[in-house]
């Protein structure tokens, strides 16, 4: 590194004649250096001590996965945003115009083959790289938490899959449990440890179904049935459910919440549910993954028309 | 001349845009402890105004004048006693799941004198509108009035001595706050999925319960 030379006070002389005198790889090495020494200490702190509150939480495999997914992507961010502070910082101390300086034009930039063949290389290894990473994690686990439509390419490989039914309508969302003689209710309860396959539809425009603690995203569509699996953790608690598609005037009060219990706990709440709403069920339609109703208003009812209740893209039912 | 004419119509437009619906307020006089009487009507058609074909809630004011809005102030803490006169014919509903009766003092409302858990819209006059609060996890469907009645309601709200359904329920207030209610019903006929023109209007079928300390 060239010497600077100093002023008669002995601070750094920073005339332009001195700083002349570093050439720019020796601007560039003082930069770099900076950069580095921030990036090796910052970035591992802020993996280890930010890393594991990030959102979503931890809640599910899906949540989990996301989590990881927000500090590997803040983590590479986090040098590359170093390195333009670190450049303005450098640039405002060392070449800021001072009082009584003439103003100069600088030389002519006419590229610089070394400078662009790294930048070029640099940026493209690490778009390659988010690519990879990126794909190889919408894959896994079970498709990330993202609606797959009606016939998922990334299943869970548990044996013992919850189904879910996620009923969206304006405005607010209800729940289907065909494990639990097809119950209908507004609650949404999952147990802990257990995979679980949110079948997403609805009855009117379109909505979307977003558990964000869950890492559970998938759009709702009337006549439809959109797929998004979960697997929940350990962790038992609240989440939050909310409608993540405009759909209406009341889009934005179409919030609700959910929970997840213990195993035991969630087979007493649906056992209980399912006697609790026995006669309620047994007004509801036969289940089935999407239903069809009519776009005129009330008139429909909740399926077509009471002599034909099924829509046609029904493809198959509870128990078949 | 001419930025009259414009200012007297951004005028227009801003008041037709920022026109609310009023208030009636049932804090007026109320003592702690003491419930307060709401008493509503639901019409199949207002009769007046912009939208004289909507369907619409409507009011009665503590001294006893129909208004037509969906903001009720109430009192915090408070047990609320609520009669809806349901005017307005019914259906199956879209979703049965809202036919129960859910978050009312005892679980129940009565309907035409009978204690009711939930209604099977698929039989009978169905199911006309609901009264719910989904914060407050309230949901009360009104059973529909038979549409063929010779005394059904044609003519402008509030509607009298016409077929209609009454429908009685409790439920207390939490703390202050604004809560929205609706009708979950699609029962903006002409409107995509029945969810626009009312549904979408506060002063018809959607509205606030203001509850204040």
């Amino acid at each position: 590194m060239t010497a600077v030379p100093e002023s008669p006070e002995g601070a750094p002389d920073a005339s332009p004649a001195a700083r002349a005198d570093k050439s720019d790889a020796g601007h560039g090495r003082t930069i770099f250096a900076i950069w580095l020494l921030l990036a090796v200490v910052l970035d591992p702190l802020f993996i280890l001590l930010a890393g594991p509150h990030l959102p979503p939480g931890a809640m599910t495999l899906n949540a989990r996965g996301q989590q990881v997914d927000l500090t590997v992507i803040t983590a590479t961010a986090l040098p590359v945003v170093l390195f333009v502070w670190v450049y303005f910082a450098y640039a405002l101390v060392v070449w800021r115009h001072r009082d009584g300086e003439p103003l100069t034009d600088g030389p002519p930039l006419r590229g610089h083959f070394r400078v662009q063949t790294t930048w070029i290389a640099v940026t493209t290894v690490i778009v390659l790289a988010m690519f990879v990473y990126g794909t190889v994690e919408l894959i896994g686990p079970a498709g990330a938490g993202g609606g797959e439509g009606p016939a998922p390419i990334w299943t869970p490989t548990a044996k013992n899959v919850l189904v879910v039914q996620v009923i969206a309508q304006q405005w607010k969302f209800t729940y289907r449990y065909p494990s639990f003689g097809g119950f209908e209710t507004d609650q949404l309860v999952l147990p802990n440890d257990t995979a679980i396959a949110f079948h997403v539809t609805s009855l009117d425009v379109i909505h979307s179904f977003w558990a964000y603690q869950l890492g559970v995203k998938a759009d709702a569509n009337p006549g439809s049935d959109n797929v998004a699996f979960s697997t929940t953790s350990a962790e038992t608690g609240a989440f939050i459910v909310r409608c993540s598609e405009l759909c209406g005037l009341w889009h934005g009060a179409m919030t609700t919440s959910g929970v997840v219990l213990s195993k035991a706990g969630f087979e007493h709440w649906a056992t209980s549910t399912e006697v609790k709403q026995a006669v309620a069920t047994s007004y509801l339609p036969k289940f089935a993954w999407s239903y069809t109703p009519d776009a005129n208003g009330s008139d429909g009812g909740y399926y077509p028309d009471n002599k034909d209740p099924y829509s046609p893209v029904e493809t198959e039912t509870f128990g078949s | 001349m001419f930025a009259v004419v414009v200012g007297l119509v951004v005028f227009a437009a801003m008041a037709f845009v920022g026109s609310t619906p009023p208030t009636v307020d049932y804090t007026q006089g109320h003592q702690p402890g003491q419930p307060v009487n709401v008493t509503l009507q639901t019409v199949g058609a207002i009769g007046y105004g912009i939208h004289p074909d909507w369907v619409s809630y409507l009011a009665e004011s503590p001294s006893g004048q129909w208004v037509h809005t969906t903001l009720l102030k109430l009192p915090a803490h408070s047990r609320i006693n609520v009669t809806i006169d349901q005017y307005d014919s019914g259906s199956p509903l879209r979703n049965q799941e809202i036919g129960q009766i859910e978050g009312t003092v005892g679980g129940v409302a009565v309907i035409n004198g009978k204690a009711t858990k939930i209604i099977n819209a698929n039989v009978g006059n169905g199911v006309g509108h609901t009264f719910s609060v989904p914060s407050l996890n309230i949901n009360v469907p009104l059973l529909g009035v038979n549409g063929s009645a010779s005394n059904f309601c044609a003519t402008a709200a509030p509607c009298g001595s016409a077929a209609h359904n009454v429908i009685t329920f409790s439920f207390n207030t939490p703390g202050p706050g604004n809560y929205r209610f609706q009708c979950f019903v699609p029962c903006g006929l002409g409107y995509l999925y029945g969810n626009g023109g009312p549904m979408s209007t506060i002063g018809y079928m959607g509205g606030f319960l203001e509850v204040s300390a």
